[in-house]
């Protein structure tokens, strides 16, 4: 095992433990996922005009963001922020890892664990009861779970730039404040985005958002195919790159004037 | 050649000053006013191998800040650090392999496990064999006498038992050279003397190489032949505790427990002056060149009834207190 995928691994297993917040979250997603769901299909029933997105596929779409949520509830990660305030950083410091990739590291495992935990009794409830169907072809669950890998790397790279950006802030309040919009617009986590109008497409596409659930989904559901499905892996893959090396580049500059507090 | 050669190392933080008050906040907002403080002004020393350095001063003198350098933390503004060859800051992730750091207010373990599972993780932090991590691991659980807490939670330990498990996940990785930035804080004397034993032998026994901030001057006293004071970021005296002394005063006390209570206690001597009476207990303070220490004893006996005396060197708080107030008074203008 290398320094980082144990940090993962014991990360993994010390948030596995929150088994009680995983219930509370299958609950809630479960109830906001009926609710969801008789939205948007009294919006389907209330129109004949053709619509971007099957009503099956919308609730299909919807089902699986309540149980992927986890990838969009991007926090910079507070126990670095606790680290940070009390100069206890200085440990991390001293230890002979790269300090990115630890910090990275970490928001793999606090996504993961979660997920995992929720994200398959609530498939399963879904897919029996509530009107979530099965990908689309074999092609498409293989791309589909290439696409969720991709999603947790780029939600990682998010956090992990988030993080780095509070040892110049101190609290990660306010980049996390500032974060939560973005995601819950255009990430399609409350309306998916083949239903945004047309002259938005061009700009929900190229931004970094849609990779998170959209891709995957989209993937899942059959609507993105061959040279689509493809393009938006490449969209995704790409913004995992960029925001790494601006990850990198941001932790770089701010360890050299790094100010250790306290002691 | 030396282990650690630090030269004129200059470290200045930038600090937001705020004018107070209401107006002071709103100001604030737009224009910020930057204090420069010097935590390092200039610092130089050489450590060889298997010494143990006692680094002192007090609160804000630039303590820390020296150890966060040397330990690849903080870079300097300017200045230069060798420490084995290699530039701390400059090659950080290679060169803190080969050190171990304690920072007594802090703890790397994980607070919500095992202890035992941190040195695991440390384990795959470092890449250490998994013999040889055995073998250094049982060993310090051992001379710490840490078997009984190994299974508790990090969060549950007392700061004693933390402390030492602390120094021992410092250890794991056999770092040639360790930093214990205030090791002994907080902690109660049983532990205190249990940790101060403890580096004594690391010293003594591995000959590694310990640089020791404290404000403890027991520890001091207990454990270190060189000691390096520093205040307001430059080396006021750098050489044994005895040179130390040397260089502040000759001074030596007399502690005398007289036997009656009587009026005429009060000892009145041309060559000593009393510095501090507890009831039948006085402490004279004389200069060993003036007047020797038998002869002021003989004097004292003849006109007192005595219970009790002892000769001793004034403690090393006096004597750095009194460096400090020495300092304070050459650079401050009047």
């Amino acid at each position: 095992m290398t320094p980082y995928t144990a940090v993962v691994s014991s990360r993994f297993r010390m948030l596995l433990q929150y088994r009680a917040a995983a219930l509370a979250g299958i609950g809630t997603q479960l109830f906001f996922g009926v609710v969801r769901t008789m939205i948007f299909d009294a919006f389907y029933r209330s129109s004949n005009l053709p619509q971007p997105i099957a009503r099956d596929d919308v609730v299909t779409y919807i089902w699986l963001g309540q149980a992927f949520l986890v990838l969009t509830m991007l926090d910079a990660d507070k126990d670095v922020a606790d680290m940070i305030r009390s100069g206890n950083v200085a440990y991390e410091l001293v230890k002979p890892v790269d300090l990115y990739w630890l910090w990275f590291s970490r928001a793999i495992a606090g996504r993961a664990a979660p997920l995992m935990l929720r994200a398959i009794p609530i498939l399963v409830l879904a897919g029996l009861w509530h009107g979530l169907r099965g990908p689309a072809s074999g092609v498409a669950a293989a791309l589909f779970a290439a696409a969720i890998l991709g999603s947790l790397l780029l939600a990682a790279s998010i956090v992990a730039a988030m993080t780095i950006s509070m040892v110049w802030t101190i609290s990660g309040e306010g980049i996390s404040r500032l974060m939560a919009p973005l995601v819950f617009f255009f990430s399609g986590i409350v309306v998916p985005l083949p239903l945004f109008p047309d002259w938005m497409q061009p700009a929900l596409a190229t931004l970094p958002f849609r990779g998170l659930i959209d891709t995957p989904f989209r993937i899942y559901i059959g609507q993105l195919h061959d040279a689509s499905a493809v393009s938006a892996l490449a969209n995704q893959a790409v913004w995992i790159v960029a925001l790494v090396a601006v990850g990198r580049i941001m932790l770089a500059r701010s360890l050299r004037r790094l100010v250790v507090q306290g002691g | 050649m030396s282990q650690i050669v630090v030269d004129d190392l200059i470290k200045v933080f930038h600090v937001a000053r705020r004018t107070p008050g209401l107006w002071g906040s709103v100001r604030g907002l737009v224009k910020r006013d930057w204090a420069a403080i010097r935590a390092l002004d200039g610092i130089g020393f050489s450590i060889d191998r298997g010494e143990l350095v006692g680094y002192i001063g007090p609160n804000g003198a630039g303590k820390s800040t020296t150890v966060k350098i040397l330990s690849g933390i903080l870079v300097p503004d300017s200045g230069r650090v060798t420490v084995m060859n290699r530039t701390p800051w400059a090659d950080r992730i290679r060169y803190v392999r080969t050190i171990g750091v304690v920072f007594g207010q802090r703890t790397q373990l994980w607070w919500d496990l095992p202890v035992i599972e941190s040195f695991d993780l440390l384990r795959e932090i470092y890449a250490i064999p998994a013999d040889r991590y055995r073998k250094t691991r049982d060993e310090v659980i051992d001379t710490l006498d840490l078997g009984a807490v190994l299974h508790t939670t990090v969060r549950q330990l007392s700061l004693g038992q933390r402390m030492r498990c602390d120094l021992a996940a410092a250890l794991l990785h056999e770092p040639e050279l360790l930093f214990l930035d205030e090791p002994t804080i907080g902690l109660d004397a049983v532990s205190k003397l249990a940790v101060r034993e403890f580096i004594g032998r690391l010293n003594k026994e591995r000959g590694i190489t310990v640089i020791l901030t404290t404000h403890d001057m027991d520890d001091i006293e207990a454990l270190c032949r060189r000691v390096i004071v520093i205040g307001e970021g430059r080396i006021l005296s750098d050489g044994t505790l005895a040179d130390l002394r040397a260089s502040v005063t000759r001074e030596r006390w007399l502690t005398v427990d007289l036997a009656d209570n009587t009026a005429s206690t009060l000892i009145v001597d041309p060559d000593a002056r009393v510095i501090r009476q507890e009831g039948r207990r006085l402490c004279l303070a004389f200069d060993p060149q003036q007047v020797s220490a038998p002869e002021l004893i003989a004097r004292v006996v003849r006109t007192h009834a005595i219970h009790d005396l002892f000769v001793e060197n004034p403690p090393i708080e006096a004597i750095i207190a009194r460096m400090y107030d020495r300092d304070a008074s050459e650079t401050a203008p009047r």
